[in-house]
């Protein structure tokens, strides 16, 4: 089994690529300009909602029942979704899903796809698989079809190419599109857009798509998107491949009066998307003759097992984690080396590739806690991040100078006398890089931390020291 | 009442001052205080960075060490986020019922010094003078573990001679995150960068917190950058008083 | 079938075989805490006043008319926009249609015909007033979905009594439509991709209008 998270297992690690990621201005200017847009619309969108706590509460009981019994409701899914004409396939891991996927296109002898925005699709890399088997996919969200243009890589799961600003992709589209003329208005850029994919709608005769929820009760699939692209992948070709985590199953379709309220909110600030898109299998006289579902697995049942860090596989990817993390703020997703990014991709990216690869990733977060108190689902991220760093500490991954930090400092916890010697022997190590009152340009893996910070010195008498001279 | 400080191993070590103002408060409203020498660590530092083995230990010695105190108060609430979050997980994970049984018995003792204050002395005025400009910066813990909202800012309100001045963008985080800071220096600079600024546009002279360690990051970049504006633990300003 | 669907049966019972638990899933499903909203409360003026608010908060027009007046307003927002071929469902009440539009009723027309028309009028099944929403279930004079997706501008007929308040209420009264095809409308097609600015209109209807007619 090959699990894959795009192309996460080649990403530098997170500290490097963050650094790397700061020094670009641009970006961290569209970024805080973005996530800041999001946040103050979202803020909004959620304090006139009186009941928000106990949406998020309903919420995060219902993605807990189903993960409990996820197995049953997969059956169920498969057994309706085939009973309303669906075609149902299942796919351990990436290759397997981007194999069932080709094969599917290829016996209908099409050489084109016209792709909705899936995340999943990312993760396998379908996109390269299908070019290998020589099919062109066509990106039709807006923000994909310039990160697809550009030869760029998504940056954050909502809004994929909120890391360029409307100069960036103007040229983008010039160049991509072989315009001669081009407005610099948003509004002529949605326009350039519009032109350029819609006889490609009205042409390309396969569409593949991701989905939000997939209900067990009746075979449905549900899609919220602005645009109407997705609208017209999931409408207008002859057939239609939806590839789906197994975890996006929902129990019923009343489920989606919570899920539905709360996913625009967060996700874009709107109290409900421009579109939902709700169909169950086939319909005569409606819509594609041939409907495909890919249940895909990619590493999901083995972060099911584990029952500390099993809610990760609640998230909806409403990427409101991301706009409220300070870490995200300042590196953008880039930097996480996954199309997973920000706190959700802290805790996901490395639970689907088994701890391997993405090391660092655990550790990208100052455990803030933000992105809990936003979660809509109430993913608690913090204590899935706590557990995770164990994890990698277990596995003897973290750095040996650490390693032997740490049970320095256990040592000298151990006890109120090695504690006082410890804080003795401070005192004096301190001594070399004492500079101006302050230590400065301290050694080892303290020296990222005094190159921009002085560090206090350690007072002539501890605490325990003045209690003990007070009486 | 009587009241046993748990100091915390980084405010014992770094900054006793704080440790002396909260003695200090605590007795000038009439209570009395105790300090149990055999106290260390609560273990945060080591289980947050994922060294659970090692943290095991030091929440066993905390047990131990309050086992019969009335009330338990500390001057961090990142420790006291700590134990209220994560003491009855690792206590589950152990799965000795003695222990879960130790940590319940334990949680409704332990109090943030704002807490105890606030809600369990029912104080505001503590008959503080302090006359200088304070901005106060609410910790991630502080703000979102312990949820004291508005009680530092209450207590800050009712210094004679100080004058509040709210700090935009309070609610984000400093970049401290303790090995956080050691591991992505420059994540956490960047954020210590935006901190400072929204500090500096204070025009405050103090910049107060719940957390010395967070005040020591901002201290930090702030001393670095050859900045006027001081740093003080809350407990410290409390304590201050005129002098006649 | 595709190639290599023995390989995709095993992968099936593989996943399966790891995930589950025992337990009643039924019973523990109606015990979930469902604490939020789920009827309305407001009087159905306040109701109508709000749907009418969130609509035009997304910039979709809403003309109010009585069941005589449909086939006069819509005529007067024809000619507003100077639409000359409007596609409809083929099963749209002969009332409604005013003269001397050239309606084009659609019985399966090959999409370049519907996407050449200068806009669509169709009814809805559902609508909901806290989220300015409007729900086609397929059924009747709503027609398929791509009907009301190629043209520009979409003309939707509402009636008083088709409006709820809140979401439940809508999932509610969809029980028996849940497993057509759905498109929920909350205003124009738009984006926010670029620099979050809102552009109204990228590949769906530029153009959203409704017509709420009384009782
Ligand atoms: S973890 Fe929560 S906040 Fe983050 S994307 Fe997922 S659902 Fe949204």
């Amino acid at each position: 089994m090959s699990v894959r998270v795009g192309a996460a297992a080649e990403s530098p690690s997170f500290p490097m690529a963050a650094k790397a990621a700061m020094e670009d201005v641009q970006l961290r200017q569209n970024v805080r300009h973005a996530t800041g847009v999001i946040r103050a619309k979202r803020a909004l969108l959620v304090e006139e909602k009186a009941d928000w706590q106990q949406l998020r509460t309903a919420a995060s009981r219902i993605k807990e029942h189903t993960m409990r019994y996820l197995d049953r409701y997969l059956v169920q899914f498969e057994q309706s979704c085939v009973r309303a004409g669906g075609k149902v396939h299942w796919a351990e891991d990436a290759d397997e899903a981007n194999r069932i996927i080709t094969g599917i296109i290829q016996s209908h002898g099409e050489t084109e796809v016209i792709k909705v925005k899936t995340m999943t699709s990312d993760e396998t890399q379908l996109n390269t698989a299908l070019e290998a088997a020589g099919i062109t996919p066509y990106e039709t969200d807006l923000a994909d079809l310039i990160v697809q243009l550009g030869s760029d890589h998504p940056s954050h799961i909502v809004v994929p190419a909120l890391h360029k600003n409307r100069m960036q992709i103007r040229q983008i589209f010039l160049d991509k599109m072989h315009l001669e003329t081009l407005g610099r208005e948003p509004k002529d850029l949605a326009e350039a857009a519009r032109r350029y994919l819609r006889e490609k709608f009205l042409r390309v005769r396969v569409g593949i798509s991701g989905a939000n929820f997939a209900i067990a009760e009746n075979g449905s699939v549900c899609i919220v998107e602005s645009e109407g692209n997705a609208r017209m992948c999931l409408t207008l070709p002859k057939v239609l491949i939806s590839l789906i985590g197994i975890e996006k199953v929902i129990p019923r379709f009343r489920d989606l009066e919570v899920f539905l309220q709360i996913l625009a909110r967060s996700a874009t600030g709107e109290r409900m998307s421009p579109y939902s898109s709700i169909w169950s299998g086939v319909s005569a006289n409606d819509g594609p003759s041939e409907f495909h579902v890919v249940l895909l697995d990619n590493g999901r049942t083995k972060v099911l097992a584990d029952e500390a860090a099993r809610q990760t596989l609640h998230c909806i990817r409403c990427g409101a984690c991301l706009n409220i993390c300070p870490v995200y703020r300042q590196t953008g997703g880039h930097a996480y080396g996954s199309i997973y990014s920000g706190p959700i991709g802290a805790i996901l990216t490395p639970q689907l590739q088994s701890m391997r690869h993405s090391e660092t990733l655990p550790f990208a977060s100052s455990l803030c806690g933000a992105c809990y108190e936003i979660c809509p689902v109430k993913i608690n991220i913090p204590e899935v991040l706590v557990h995770l760093r164990a994890k990698v500490v277990e596995q003897g991954d973290s750095p040996i100078v650490e390693q032997l930090a740490m049970r320095a400092a256990a040592f000298a916890l151990a006890g109120p006398r090695r504690l006082a010697a410890a804080q003795g022997f401070a005192r004096i190590a301190q001594k070399p890089f004492l500079s101006e009152g302050v230590l400065k340009n301290l050694p080892g893996m303290l020296s990222g931390w005094s190159s921009v910070r002085d560090l206090m010195t350690v007072p002539e008498q501890s605490f325990r020291e003045w209690w003990r001279d007070r009486k | 009442m009587k009241i046993s400080l748990f100091i915390t191993c980084y405010n014992d070590t770094l900054f006793p001052e704080t440790g002396k103002a909260v003695v200090h408060v605590l007795e000038r409203l009439g209570h009395s205080v105790e300090f149990r020498a055999e106290q260390t660590c609560c273990g945060q530092m080591h289980l947050n960075t994922g060294y659970r083995k090692e943290a095991l230990p030091l929440m066993q010695r905390f047990l131990e060490v309050f086992d019969d105190a009335e009330v338990i108060c500390s001057p961090s609430s990142s420790c006291v986020a700590m134990i209220r979050e994560h003491y009855s997980i690792l206590a589950e994970e152990t799965g000795d019922p003695t222990l879960r049984d130790k940590v319940r018995n334990l949680l409704p003792r332990v109090f943030e010094f704002t807490e105890l204050l606030v809600d369990r002395l029912g104080v505001t005025d503590t008959g503080a003078f302090y006359p200088h400009k304070v901005t106060y910066h609410p910790s991630c813990h502080s703000m979102r573990t312990l949820g004291l909202g508005d009680k530092p800012i209450r207590l800050l309100k009712e210094v004679r001679g100080l004058r509040y001045i709210e700090l935009p963008g309070a609610d984000e985080c400093c970049g401290f995150g303790g090995t956080f800071s050691i591991k992505n220096p420059d994540v956490s600079a960047a954020m210590l960068a935006d901190k400072m600024q929204a500090v500096a546009a204070t025009g405050a002279e103090v910049c107060a917190a719940c957390d010395n360690s967070c005040l020591m990051h901002i201290y930090g970049g702030l001393h670095r950058q050859r900045q006027p504006v001081r740093v003080a633990h809350l407990a410290e300003i409390l304590a201050s008083e005129e002098r006649r | 079938m595709v190639e290599g669907s023995k390989v995709t049966a095993s992968a099936r019972d593989r996943i399966l075989a790891s995930i589950g638990a025992s337990g009643n899933p039924e019973q523990e499903y109606q015990a979930i805490e469902r604490g939020y909203e789920s009827a309305g409360t407001a009087q159905k003026g306040q109701k109508l006043d709000l749907f009418i608010e969130r609509l035009t908060d997304y910039g979709a027009g809403v003309y109010r008319c009585t069941h005589l007046e449909i086939a006069a307003t819509i005529a007067e927002r024809l000619h507003a926009r100077n639409a000359q071929s409007v596609a409809v469902p083929h099963d749209i009440p002969v009332d409604w249609l005013p003269q001397p539009f050239e309606f084009i009723r659609d019985h399966a027309s090959p999409y370049p015909q519907i996407e050449c028309c200068d806009g669509v009028i169709t009814g809805c099944a559902v609508a909901i007033a806290d989220t300015g929403t409007i729900i086609l279930d397929g059924g009747s004079s709503q027609g398929r979905r791509a009907l009301t997706l190629l043209p520009d501008y979409h003309l939707c007929v509402a009636f008083e009594d088709q409006i709820v308040e809140t979401v439940p209420e809508a999932m509610h009264r969809l029980a028996e439509a849940m497993s057509r095809p759905l498109t929920l409308i909350s205003g124009p097609s738009a984006t926010a991709d670029i620099e979050m600015t809102r552009i109204q209109g990228v590949h769906g209807p530029r153009s959203m209008e409704v017509v709420l007619v009384s009782l």
